[in-house]
């Protein structure tokens, strides 16, 4: 049985910026087998689907998930009002398909937005031997900085406008460090449209690179198929599926015809 | 009675079931992601994703949004089609001692006949004939809303095998039973209902609908009651067992719908709320039985009217 459900003790809760939640919880079989890159998916009272969260942070010795999430609707807005002392009913390890992980290879580690929280799994296992950029919209949705520099990994910020960091987007300082600086490979999440910039750069300097992403779920786990991202291989489109053939794809698969 | 007797034993169609819960199409796969959960011997059957003639690729998405007590779902019969689900899936299958049910659809009689014949040497134990989704615009939706379309195909997949054969309906009909009825009178073994019922919701900030198929089928608790009553009427309607489904999320909202008539139920939308769902109605479905003292065949259709 590789996948596990049931209710896990939430034992550590912040809220690091305005919307966003940062929670721990005790679940031991989920940490011994979650992967960087995977997610799991929570069920909230009185709603039919579950809520998919990637996993922010795996510690095996302590037998802890970290998630960090924002509130976009009905759904993670009760997600927010979960407290320590309560419980939180996850299906999880989730995921087919986490990020690719070399050892002793150059990583160049990128989030966007709320696209960050995965990120720092990836950020910890290459540590000194990566550079994580993290983008935000503005200084008050800044988050898990200290925890990238903690990674040991060289870090840089910036906003779109320029109140923390430097101001300008994830791909000027991706660019930037291309100058002098040539990864092994390139991981990152956000929006589409970063992604769409991140895997063109990429692609135009020959680095492979991962891309993390998102679409709307059902069961989680390959059963009802709407999660579906159109993707090209071997030359042929078909739709995969988020959930069990991600969340992480080759950038090549998803941006094909850029 | 003997304790060790199972109550929840039922047959259907000449198929013996271990119990009556089975995961609804569209919704588990060909099983073999939810074994990562449990052994697929524990559930009565299984009715498999919806497999057509050749490959399908679905529809764009968005395919899904949420609703009050309920989702709205537009896949659009992605499927590897029907000659790689007997190579791949059907070998797989018959290795986890549990009834399959193979779930087909077409866009033109011939489409059915054509699946329907491949499968009849197969080692599928029935064929459950979607004629009801609303997702695929050239899709059997088309022959589910009227009598005619509805005998028409269960008269040609009659015809082209020798498995028991299991009609879908569709609810979005104005008389659910008088469809049911058409499929008897040409040979159909049992009914399963309901399908979907056609939604639609709007994104009030985009203006779109969240759907990128505009519309999709509305399934979960929110259709229960819905489904009961199509089940009920549907089963005074025929003499053929029907197959109950529609918003079942607990043991309870079963015996709901075996006592409106159906002999079997699909559990769909409930697993993506909690997977573990079918087996905590199986466990509820046998307390019930034992404190009832009676086998669980004995409640279907026992609804007294007023």
């Amino acid at each position: 049985m590789k996948y596990c459900q049931g209710l896990y003790p939430i034992i550590r809760k912040e809220n690091p910026a305005a919307g966003v939640y940062d929670l721990s919880i005790l679940c031991p079989e989920i940490a011994a087998i979650a992967k960087c890159g995977q997610f799991v998916n929570i069920r909230i009272d009185g709603f039919t689907l579950r809520r998919p969260i990637s996993i922010c942070e795996i510690d095996r010795q302590k037998g802890t998930l970290r998630i960090v999430f924002q509130i976009r609707g009905k759904g993670t807005k009760a997600m927010a009002e979960l407290s320590p002392g309560g419980f939180i009913d996850m299906v999880a390890p989730l995921g087919g398909r986490g990020f690719t992980l070399q050892e002793g290879a150059q990583a160049i580690i990128i989030g966007g937005g709320i696209g960050n929280p995965p990120m720092l799994e990836l950020a910890k296992f290459y540590g000194e031997n990566a550079i994580v950029i993290s983008g935000f919209r503005n200084a008050a949705a800044v988050i898990l900085q200290e925890d990238f520099k903690g990674t040991g990994a060289k870090t840089f910020l910036c906003t779109d406008d320029g109140t923390a960091g430097e101001k300008g987007f994830v791909t000027d300082i991706l660019k930037r460090e291309l100058q002098t600086h040539t990864p092994d490979i390139i991981c990152a999440c956000g929006p589409m449209p970063m992604l769409r910039g991140i895997a063109a750069i990429a692609k135009e300097k020959g680095i492979r690179s991962e891309v993390s992403l998102e679409e709307r779920m059902g069961c989680g786990v390959g059963g009802c198929l709407v999660c579906a991202c159109r993707t090209v291989k071997d030359g042929e489109g078909i739709f995969a599926h988020v959930c069990k053939d991600g969340p992480v794809f080759d950038s090549k698969e998803v941006f094909s015809n850029e | 009675m003997n304790e060790n007797k199972n109550r929840l034993e039922t047959d259907f169609c000449g198929i013996k079931f271990k119990n009556p819960i089975i995961p609804a199409s569209g919704t588990f796969g060909y099983g073999r992601e939810y074994e990562e959960f449990y052994p697929l011997s524990t559930l009565g059957g299984i009715s498999v994703k919806g497999t057509t003639g050749k490959r399908r690729n679905g529809n764009l998405p968005p395919r899904i949004a949420e609703t009050p007590s309920g989702m709205l779902n537009s896949v659009g019969l992605q499927n590897p089609g029907i000659d790689s689900f007997i190579e791949k899936e059907l070998p797989y299958l018959k290795t986890k001692n549990t009834v399959i049910i193979a779930n087909i659809a077409g866009s033109t009689a011939e489409e059915y006949e054509e699946i329907a014949g491949k499968l009849d040497n197969t080692d599928v134990d029935m064929l459950e004939v979607n004629i009801s989704c609303p997702n695929v615009k050239a899709g059997g939706a088309a022959f589910g809303v009227s009598c005619e379309g509805a005998g028409t195909i269960t008269k040609i997949v009659r015809r082209a095998t020798k498995k028991p054969v299991m009609m879908k309906l569709s609810p979005n009909v104005t008389d659910i039973a008088s469809i049911a009825k058409a499929c008897e009178a040409e040979g159909a073994d049992a009914v399963s209902l309901i399908n979907t019922l056609l939604g639609m919701r709007i994104d009030i900030n985009t203006r779109r609908p969240i759907l990128h198929n505009n519309v999709g089928g509305l399934s979960g608790p929110a259709v229960f009651p819905v489904a009961v009553r199509m089940v009920w009427q549907t089963a005074n309607a025929v003499n053929i067992p029907v197959c109950g489904m529609g918003g079942v999320s607990s043991w309870e909202d079963a015996v709901e719908m075996m006592m409106a008539g159906a002999s079997l139920i699909q559990v769909g939308a409930a697993l993506f709320t909690d997977p573990m769902t079918p087996l905590k109605i199986i466990d509820g479905l046998e307390d019930y039985c034992r404190r009832q003292n009676t086998d669980l065949k004995n409640i279907v259709g026992t609804v007294m009217p007023w």
